[in-house]
């Protein structure tokens, strides 16, 4: 069980939380503009990364904020959590 | 060696000294007709169903480690073909055709017991979705039965019927042809018989790079050196993405963890599949006398094969909810896979922008029952460079055009 | 016969207190400390069980959790313990156990046939056979499972109750011998919070039976001191009979504590287990180590067992395990035990020891024990009950007998085959192993988690030494709790316990079975043939032989089988390499995983403020989401239909009471809570005056029609937006996240108040003239309050929103007060209305009311596949408006292609004619084929009810290009059978809609 370090509330364990996978999606500015190509892109397609990987958490049974997180995905290892809006750690990006 | 009673009888005279190797080791040539990425299920049955369907023999199925051991050797081992859609009804149904004589085909025990699926609702929503499931199935030539909650109680006595239960048990629907097999026969069993008919399976070699040559994918880099290929077809479910990010492939998938426990073995005590979506209870007795519990799968990207250890904790809670008699049953040992999910959880089985490449992966939750199908339909694919009419609905162009197959949304359907 | 193998002084046992217990119906008396294998051997019973597979005679092994072989049913009733370990079961008054897996006894076994026949049933033969004739395999597993399983189920509800606990430390130390009470000690030096836990019922591990002396005092005392001063300390925690069985992410260790289980009576006031969930910021793993057994043939015969048991069994327990021993090791370690057996009043037969003459072997001689060097026991003699070995020299490699056989008679053998670290927690937390080939044993090597390890279970096997190393990992750990930049701990320097690989000694018999896995039945030559077959691979030949499957998962076998497999494949051990260490460390019990949340407590039960008239009133209930909702009232006498039936006339007819209060509610604040309303629904909201409500579909970004409901404008920034029952967590959910990811920017505050208000909902032709009969400032007539309308003011006193929204098509008030006051509110309408024969109804009444209006619910029109057009409600999405949720989706070349599934409305030709929901429907061309699959479906029934209004029964379906098949003949396909049906417009009562605007 991950111990998920919510910018609010600090380290709380991962049932509290629901996670939302990939961070920093852009959705597309003008969807009619984009072809249904890039349309289901942006619907479907999703980081898979073996490593770390830049993913949207949410404290569903605390404060119900989303966040963003930087974790590695083979080791589980945390290494940062940022808030939503906030760019990603120097060493993330 | 043809495996029989009398192999046997014979072998036991002799000690067991003269069993040959189930499947040779060799040495990786430099060029195959076609590679396999993958030496799962589905990759071996791929080969297989390559050489005995198509006569293509000349065929590598690369594994970076043993054989057999992701997800193949990790899950429930649940077989069925109790499918809403037509599309995934017609590919399950067919692999579970396959199922029935796969022992025979592959003269190897895979130990395929039809002891039956049982599906259980426990909301009149669920039941209707259970007769629209049941509709659609019997249309579809695939058996099934509904039952009430007195056929359930004479059919599984332990089960908790009562309608005190926080969850009252209003009803379920069994394939009786649905049932378990022997995870490990499934890849031992089409490594043999694949093997015997000339394919190469390498075992311990790592695939590190997949060559293009004018858009055509042209070879495989790997542990142990270059392989040039006229055709790769990539079975790695929860490793896809990796992969096929080799040939600058991107899938809808993402790879989270599944985790599944077994109890100590008992004495028979359950005979069939039970599935309750509702309340997220899968299990099964195996023949050694284990239960075999599945339990719910995390939701975030991990390659540790490794879960978040409450969601056990809520397995066994609802376990007992439906089974109070196991509470003094002790879980013996708990692990995980890497499954595979597609937004629409089907599989994805066919071409890629890469020409000659192909992919299978998608499987999510539900791959093993469908292995020999899969391996049916994505030899054809690669031979044919087009999809079999069983999975012509099944490629990545789904996710452009929204005609997604969508089992989950549409039945409810935990895989 | 009363425990004549009990020494006269000794032990660790309270000789003041004698138990009596009954073993397969015999009684035995042993003493307050012994576990019911020490009792057992102390009355000279060494046969306890019989094998898996074989069924062969089996004694104990072990001396612990490790123990492969003396498997019991402990207990009795609904208190049984199906599948107990002997060496774990502490003894109480009155115990009762029985051997299991044997016919009629476990002293004459039917099941032993499988012996005779065992030629044919090497490991893996299930693979080669039963395939004959095709598709007979269910037929032989008929008999194969009744064969297999160890213990029976009990079959009655567990009488007993589970408890789980959070805890969090600084420190948490697993393991209470010498190194886990030296680690633990000086971890809370400085005040850290340290957990040690022990799994057995006192801390000390091998000390409690040592003859050493430790730091100048003795093993027992220098342990005892160690103990009472953690215990003294503030911030320490000393938990026994308490094992850690998983080691998980992020430094998360679960405990299993065994509360009630040693006792026989169990006090009502305590749980019978307590999983403990600990998440600590360092973890020392001094679990210790497991010693191994040789392959010989035959070492399964009752009598042989590990030397450190045999040790163990005489120091804490003063139990003498035979009369006549032969110790056979390839390490020192092993004269310790002898020297234990002699100074015991054992007698040695010998020292059997493939090794060349060393220190140790002159030593033994000094004293009188007959050393036989350069020899192996290559077989046990006895069937029950070991009789005799056969000792011979063998070759320095160990796989040659090169001299002759002495047979020594001994009814015990104490084998060594060297110690493993316990490494399994270690392993667990992701930590690598590395292969030290001295002590011939995989150890600890780099952690990945803030772990590490200790003492035997990191291979240091000296006590001293165990202790040294384990307080500088202790006080590492405490350092890295304040700085865990701090410099990790140097390993001090080790005095190897050296081994001499012998994993399987040579035989004469060619078929001997020398065994590996005990508890699976699988044997030296198991391994070799999986070899031979080509499952080389160490989790291959796991699979293929099952070894280290069980419930021991291995712990005295798996070296063992790794150093077979390796020379039979001529590869070295770190080559072959160990199989993953899976969780638990020890059988887990399902009630302590499941604890207290199971029964009535599995999931919340959510009420409504009238949750208990219903009750009163005899509703009948059915689960929506957590909540439980009356489906119907039925009146004396009434079936479901009749009830419904009554419910629905009384709507249209008069007037009807529904508790709607699971309506999800969320309320919405802010100057741009239009935006976000315009964003999430697919239709218009910039134009909705305060004062006036709207219904509104929302789509998830793929298209799909995902939940609706009515927003109603409170004030100029306020909105009120209510989901349906069961998406209103999902709804506020999706909000969240578009307002705290996407549109950051949007000034708009959510609030979910679902629970906050309760919701009555007065419909029907009579619903005016119930509520004017309640005093209130709002004004109800048409004109203040029209349809879509919604005011505030107060009810009954209280605040109140009063909304005319309807989902049954009649003239309807949606009544919200704030919850507390719902009930009463509840009980003034059903009194105001009683004069007007107002009826409450149930969702079943509600259902059939808004299906005969041709109204969606989500759910039953929808299923995540359907679009706002396949419903028909494209006046609902807004041409308008550039974008919303979901739009741009709609236009994907599938979803926006003709002949989609459609909403339409169904009327079978016979009115009376109720068709299931959930029915596939196929063309009326193909009705006289749905006894010959496959059939093509072209859609299936949604909503499916019998219209009281219509007198006739009717249904809602999803159609393949539906609407342009109004008045086409279908078959619906009821359990089989195809009913004839035609297609219409889902709108069968007041398709006009006047009756809403009464």
């Amino acid at each position: 069980m991950l111990l998920i370090p919510c910018p609010w509330c600090g380290a709380r364990p991962d049932s509290e939380f629901a996670s939302g996978g990939e961070a920093h999606i852009v959705r597309p500015p003008q969807p009619d503009a984009v072809s249904d190509e890039q349309w289901g892109r942006y619907l479907f397609f999703r980081e898979n990364v073996k490593g770390v990987q830049r993913e949207r958490w949410m404290h569903a049974q605390g404060c119900r904020r989303w966040f963003n997180v930087v974790r590695d995905t083979v080791t589980h290892e945390i290494k940062a959590a940022y808030a939503m809006g906030e760019p990603p750690p120097q060493a993330h990006r | 060696m043809r495996y029989s009673l009398w192999s046997l009888l014979g072998n036991a005279i002799g000690g067991h000294e003269r069993w040959p190797r189930a499947w040779r080791s060799p040495e990786p040539k430099r060029f195959y007709d076609v590679v396999i990425v993958g030496g799962g299920g589905h990759g071996l049955a791929t080969a297989y169903y390559l050489a005995r369907n198509h006569g293509i023999t000349d065929v590598a199925v690369l594994e970076r480690g043993p054989i057999g051991l992701g997800n193949t050797g990790r899950n429930t081992t649940v077989v069925r073909s109790n499918y809403l859609c037509d599309d995934s009804a017609h590919l399950y149904e067919h692999a579970l055709k396959l199922w029935e004589n796969l022992s025979h085909e592959l003269n190897f025990n895979t130990m395929f017991s039809q002891r039956g699926v049982v599906n259980l609702a426990f909301t009149r929503h669920e039941l209707a979705e259970m007769e629209r499931r049941a509709g659609a199935m019997r249309l579809n030539g695939i058996d099934c039965e509904l039952l009430t909650v007195a056929d359930l109680k004479r059919w599984i006595p332990i089960l908790d019927t009562r309608d005190t239960a926080r969850h009252p048990l209003l009803g379920g629907l069994v394939q009786r042809r649905g049932g378990n097999a022997r995870h490990d026969a499934i890849a031992w069993g089409y490594a043999r018989a694949a093997n015997a008919l000339g394919v190469d399976i390498i075992e311990n070699c790592a695939v590190t790079g997949i060559r293009q040559h004018g858009g055509r994918v042209v070879g495989v880099d790997t542990s142990r050196g270059h392989i040039a290929a006229g055709r790769v077809g990539v079975a790695v479910a929860g490793h896809c993405s990796v992969v096929m990010g080799l040939a600058g492939v991107k899938l809808p998938i993402q790879s989270f963890p599944l985790q599944a426990l077994v109890s100590e073995p008992v004495k028979p005590v359950l005979h069939t599949v039970v599935m309750a979506g509702h309340v997220h209870v899968y299990l099964s007795q195996s023949d050694k006398g284990e239960l075999v519990i599945g339990a719910a799968r995390d939701n975030y990207v991990s390659y540790a094969q490794r879960g978040s250890f409450h969601l056990i904790e809520e397995q066994l809670r609802a376990l007992l909810g439906l089974f109070p008699v196991f509470s003094r049953l002790r879980m013996m040992r708990q692990w995980a896979g890497i499954v595979d999910c597609a937004p629409d959880a089907s599989p994805i089985i066919g071409k890629t922008p890469v020409a000659n490449l192909y992919v299978n992966c998608g499987w999510g939750t539900g791959g093993f029952k469908a292995t020999p199908g899969s391996g049916w339909v994505f030899a054809h694919t690669i031979v044919n460079d087009e999809p079999h009419p069983l999975n012509r609905n099944f490629t990545l162009e789904r996710f452009h055009t929204g005609r997604l197959v969508d089992e989950a949304a549409a039945a409810g359907v935990a895989h | 016969m009363s425990q004549h193998f009990r020494l006269p002084a000794g032990g660790v046992i309270a000789r003041n207190e004698p138990l009596a217990f009954a073993f397969n119906g015999r009684r035995y008396q042993g003493f307050r400390g012994d576990t019911l294998a020490s009792a057992l051997l102390a009355n000279g019973v060494h046969l306890v069980a019989r094998s898996f597979k074989y069924h062969r005679p089996r004694g104990i092994v072990g001396s612990g959790s490790e123990e492969p072989n003396a498997m019991v049913r402990v207990g009795t009733g609904a208190r049984v313990i199906p599948n107990a370990v002997a060496t774990t079961v502490e003894l109480y008054e009155g115990l009762r156990a029985e051997s299991i897996n044997c016919w009629p006894s476990v002293e004459f076994d039917l099941g032993a046939l499988g012996n005779v026949l065992s030629a044919l049933l090497p490991a893996g033969f299930y693979y080669k056979t039963f395939m004959w004739p095709n598709r007979a395999w269910m037929a032989y597993e008929y008999f194969i499972r009744r064969a297999a399983g160890l213990g029976r189920a009990p079959y009655a509800p567990d009488p007993d109750r589970y408890e789980k606990r959070f805890e969090h430390c600084d420190v948490l130390v697993i393991g209470g011998g010498p190194a886990g009470i030296a680690a633990a000690g000086a971890a809370s030096e400085s005040g850290a919070r340290v957990i040690l836990a022990d799994e057995n019922p006192a801390p000390g591990g091998q000390l409690l039976y040592s003859e050493e002396r430790v730091e100048g005092l003795a093993a027992r005392e220098w342990c005892e001191n160690g103990i009472r001063e953690l215990r003294a300390r503030d911030e320490v925690r000393v938990l026994t009979r308490a094992t850690a069985t998983g080691y998980y992410d992020h430094n998360l260790v679960c405990l299993l504590e065994r509360v009630t289980d040693h006792l026989g009576e169990p006090p009502a006031r305590l749980p019978r287990q307590r999983l403990w969930k600990v998440r600590a910021r360092q973890v020392i793993v001094a679990t210790g180590a497991i010693e191994r057994m040789i392959a010989f043939a035959d070492n399964d015969t009752p009598g042989v067992m590990l030397a450190g048991a045999a040790r163990r069994y005489l120091g804490q327990y003063a139990v003498r395990p035979g009369s006549r021993a032969v110790v056979f090791t390839n390490n020192d370690s092993g004269y310790d035990c002898a020297a234990a057996l002699a100074a015991s009043g054992v007698r040695v037969a010998a020292v059997v020891d493939p090794r060349p003459t060393g220190a140790a072997a002159a030593r033994a001689a000094g004293r009188g024990i007959r050393v036989l060097d350069g020899c192996a026991v290559i077989a046990a003699r006895g069937g029950t009950r070991v009789a005799s070995v056969l000792a011979a020299p063998v070759s320095a490699d160990g796989a040659r007998i090169i001299g002759t056989t002495e047979e020594l008679a001994c009814d015990v053998v104490a084998v060594s085959g060297g110690w493993d670290p316990a490494v399994h927690l270690y392993s667990q937390s992701g930590g690598r192993l590395a292969f030290d080939g001295v002590q011939q044993c995989f150890v600890p090597g780099p952690a990945v988690q803030a772990t590490s390890a200790a003492g035997a279970a990191n291979g240091a096997f000296h006590t001293e030494e165990c202790i040294a190393q384990a307080r500088i990992a202790g006080l590492a750990a405490a350092r890295h709790c304040v700085d865990p930049s701090a410099v990790g701990p140097v390993a001090p320097r080790r005095t190897p316990l050296a081994v001499t690989p012998l994993w399987e000694a040579p035989a004469h018999a060619r078929r001997a079975k020398k065994f590996v896995d005990l508890q699976s039945d699988v044997t030296a030559a198991d391994i070799a043939l999986a070899a031979r077959e080509g499952y080389v691979a160490v989790e291959h030949a796991k699979r293929y032989t099952t070894t280290g499957m069980n419930t021991d998962q291995g712990k005295t076998g798996n070296v063992v089988a790794y150093g077979i497999l390796a020379r039979v494949t001529g590869r070295t051990i770190p080559e072959v390499g160990t199989t993953t260490f899976r969780p638990p460390y020890t059988p887990v019990t399902i009630g302590a995983l499941a604890g207290r949340e199971i029964g009535g407590a599995l999931d919340p039960l959510r009420r409504t403020p009238m949750s208990d008239w219903h009750v009163a009133a005899g509703a009948v209930f059915e689960p929506v989401g957590l909540w439980r909702r009356p489906l119907y009232y039925p009146r004396a006498g009434e079936d479901m239909s009749a009830a419904v039936e009554r419910e629905c006339l009384a709507v249209r007819q008069r007037v009807g009471i529904l508790d709607a209060s699971t309506l999800g509610k969320i309320d919405i604040q802010g100057p741009d809570a239009v935006v976000l309303l315009d964003r999430v629904y697919t239709n218009a909201w910039d134009d909705l005056a305060v004062g006036r409500c709207r219904y509104g579909l929302m789509l998830r970004e793929d298209g799909m029609v995902f939940d609706d409901g009515v927003t109603s404008r409170l004030g100029e920034r306020h909105y009120l937006m209510t989901t349906t029952s069961g998406g209103a967590d999902g709804v506020l959910g999706w909000l969240e996240d578009w307002l705290q990811c996407e549109w950051r920017d949007l000034r708009a505050h959510l609030t979910p108040v679902t629970a906050n208000w309760a919701t009555v909902n007065v419909a029907g032709p009579r619903a005016r003239d119930v509520l004017a009969r309640l005093e209130s400032t709002i004004d109800l007539s048409a004109a203040a309050l029209p349809h879509m309308g919604v005011s505030a003011g107060s009810l009954m006193g209280v605040p109140a929103r009063i909304a005319r929204v309807s989902f049954t098509g009649e003239l309807s008030f949606e009544v919200n007060v704030p919850a507390r006051y719902g009930l009463a509110l509840w009980e003034a309408l059903t009194a105001a209305g009683a004069e007007f024969g107002i009826t409450p109804l149930g969702t079943e009444a509600l259902h059939v009311l808004r299906a005969e209006k041709g109204y969606i619910a989500i759910g039953h029109e929808t299923d995540g596949t359907v679009t706002p057009l396949d419903l028909g409600m494209n006046w609902l999405v807004s041409g308008a408006k550039a974008d919303f949720l979901g739009k741009r989706s709609l236009a994907r070349s599938d979803t926006a292609r003709a002949g989609r599934k459609q909403l339409v409305g169904l009327l079978t030709l016979d009115p009376q004619t109720q068709v299931p929901e959930g029915s596939p429907i196929v063309s009326a061309a193909n009705a006289g084929r749905v006894g010959r699959p496959p059939v093509p479906v072209i859609g299936h029934v949604s909503s499916s009810y019998m219209s009281p209004a219509l007198r006739h029964s009717i249904a809602l379906a999803l159609i393949e290009d539906g609407r342009n098949r109004l008045a086409e003949e279908v078959a619906v396909v009821c359990r089989g059978k195809p009913v004839r049906a035609r297609i219409t417009s889902p709108r069968f009562y007041d398709p006009k809609g006047e009756r809403l605007h009464g």
